[in-house]
């Protein structure tokens, strides 16, 4: 049980690196995103080529350390970020949506397809682990991972906070309430969106690099699109626009995904595992329909700020 | 020797093309009428596909009708499916959409409650069927040689002159009819139109229906070449979106268009690409589209 208990944490917090970053680019900045998946792909790959155990028949495998695993996949995600962004990123509402879609759809067929890289259907085992060889039981694996998992959130959280805080952070959301206003301001509507976006992508390429190193493979099916859904699912229940918001929110979805889950493995005939699989999906949906019908603010909102000078 | 191929490419194109057509009416009304992008509305194929099936497995396909490899029953099996699948639809647009809508919720708010509705609308399809693929009929066809090494079977030629007869006869709805007239008016602009004293919530319901009906006829097209399974609406949701984005939102001219494009586009890639990325196509095509003419080849600049 505490095994179990330590493994669903570690699950749960890189999902909720994935909702804040989701959380800066939507709730904070107004872009709608629709490909999360496709760079959480790019990070968990990216991880996965430069430190996974060398195999002459791949070209990448280059066994680093992890350290350079995951400064590089979030590297190839900035970038990647920035390169979709220039081209997406004056896009409005459901176009950007409709793009990034297509952006994640195309990454997940790069990995399918790209055997020599990205070791295809099969996928990339044996992925560097950070400090792996101190820990001779999987439990006590965990158990370090969770405590890395927690130094990583906190300084995200931490880091999120200052930056959304900051004058640059108040453009955010002065642009995503009122664009004509903010340019009129002399704000660069279009720079801020991409710095946002870049900044946003990057953390999701970190949580693909956190979820590989501690699963130790990389499997195409991983990075399909309902992952995507899944996010904007715990962002939309936690509530946008307040970063604890997006934590309650990835706890509480994966809790009900994966309590589903248990449920359905031990109710479910294992004939039928196609079913009971769906009906986790199913309850998914159903909340996040719920929630934006009874409860649009979702269980946190975002909180009203005030300016400090307001009773000056 | 390349010609042959470009043919067959071509060829395959145009059914394709006419199946997305199809379900790009769908995703090119809600686009202009309700203004938010549906991204269930490839669920609606899915659906029109099941439906049919249920009442195919009472009825039987039907004996073979010449070429064909299914009789009467499955077209009425089809209409049928048409009209529940159109019902669906709006039933679904009752239960969310139009609660979201009174409240005066964000179009973005639509699409984040649509992700909802297509996860529920596609796995309700997989805990009742399962993920095998299913047929509506077993007979064998035999693939006929329309010029020489293009092969098409027969049920594809019927699928793409029933398409067509549907399309066209939409069209003259639109046009000649009031309710199609107001229609037109609501994709124009909701405000203008309400003023001129046409009922939203009318015209709202019967797009849905109209919509649902077409995804549906797209839906058994697909089932009849050759299988049902239930990704086969979601598999084509960039391609639907690609084809409405590409003619031109709430336009059904661009819609046809849009979607013989980009079924053309996405066989005659494969001469170049590698089957495996044929998926990312209409992707690509909505890119360039985006970026060269945001409003579509029928599109007017707002």
């Amino acid at each position: 049980m505490v095994a179990y208990l330590v493994f669903f944490a570690c699950v749960v917090l890189i999902l909720g690196v994935l909702t804040l970053a989701l959380n800066l680019q939507w709730g904070f900045t107004g872009l709608f995103n629709a490909g999360v998946v496709g760079f959480y792909a790019i990070g968990a790959y990216t991880h996965a080529i430069l430190t996974a155990a060398p195999q002459p028949q791949y070209l990448g495998n280059f066994g680093l350390p992890w350290l350079v695993g995951v400064v590089g996949a979030m590297a190839a995600t900035a970038l990647a970020g920035w390169l979709i962004g220039l081209v997406t990123i004056r896009l409005r509402g459901d176009y950007l949506a409709i793009a990034t879609f297509g952006v994640a759809v195309s990454i997940q067929l790069v990995a399918l397809n790209w055997e020599p890289l990205t070791g295809g259907p099969q996928g990339l085992t044996r992925i560097g682990k950070p400090l792996a060889r101190l820990f001779d039981t999987p439990f006590a694996f965990n158990l370090w991972f969770l405590v890395l998992m927690l130094a990583v959130m906190a300084t995200i959280y931490w880091a999120l906070d200052r930056v959304l805080m900051s004058p640059w952070g108040r453009v955010l959301k002065a642009i995503r309430e009122d664009e004509t206003a903010a340019v009129a301001l002399g704000k660069s509507a279009r720079r801020f969106r991409l710095e946002a976006f870049v900044l946003g992508s990057t953390l999701m390429g970190l949580a693909g690099a956190l979820y590989v190193s501690f699963i130790g493979f990389v499997s195409p099916y991983d990075f399909l699109p309902i992952v995507t859904f899944q996010v904007w699912a715990m962002l939309i229940v936690g509530g946008s626009g307040n970063n604890r918001g997006a934590l309650l929110g990835a706890l509480v979805v994966w809790a009900i995904w994966s309590g589903s889950g248990v449920a359905v493995t031990k109710l479910v005939p294992p004939s039928h595992a196609a079913q009971g699989a769906a009906i986790q999906v199913i309850l998914i949906g159903l909340l996040l329909m719920l929630v934006l019908l009874f409860r649009p603010r979702g269980l946190i909102g975002e909180a009203a700020v005030v300016s400090r000078h307001v009773n000056d | 020797m390349i010609q042959p191929v470009i043919g067959q490419a071509l060829a395959d194109g145009i059914l394709t093309g006419a199946i997305i057509a199809l379900g790009a009416i769908g995703v090119t009304f809600t686009l202009g009428i309700m203004r938010f992008a549906n991204f269930a509305h490839s669920e609606l194929l899915t659906w029109g596909g099941y439906i049919a099936l249920v009442i195919v497995a009472f009825a039987g396909p039907g004996t073979p009708t010449g070429p064909l490899s299914f009789g009467w029953q499955l077209l009425a099996a089809a209409l049928v499916a048409a009209v529940l699948t159109g019902l669906a639809a709006w039933g679904v647009d009752v239960l969310v959409f139009r609660r979201l809508r009174r409240r005066g919720a964000q179009p973005l708010t639509m699409v984040f409650a649509a992700f909802g509705a297509a996860l529920v609308m596609r796995h309700l399809v997989v805990l009742v069927w399962g993920h095998e693929s299913r047929f509506y009929t077993r007979e064998l066809q035999m693939a006929v040689e329309l010029v020489p090494s293009v092969r098409v079977l027969p049920d594809q030629i019927f699928i793409l002159g029933l398409a067509l007869t549907v399309m066209v006869a939409l069209q003259a709805f639109l046009t000649r009819s009031r309710t199609g007239m107001a229609m037109r008016a609501m994709a124009e602009s909701p405000a203008l139109a309400q003023v001129c004293g046409i009922e939203v919530e009318a015209v709202v319901r019967l797009t849905w229906i109209i919509s649902g009906a077409l995804a549906a006829f797209a839906g058994v097209f697909i089932g009849l070449t050759p299988q049902l399974h239930p990704e086969i609406g979601f598999n084509l949701l960039l391609s639907l979106f690609a084809a409405a984005i590409l003619g031109g939102t709430g336009s059904l001219t661009g819609a046809v268009v849009g979607g013989f494009l980009v079924g053309l586009a996405e066989n005659l890639s494969l001469l170049v690409i590698s089957p495996g990325y044929k998926g990312a196509m209409p992707f690509l095509l909505l890119l360039v589209i985006l970026i060269v003419r945001p409003q579509g080849i029928f599109g007017e600049r707002s």
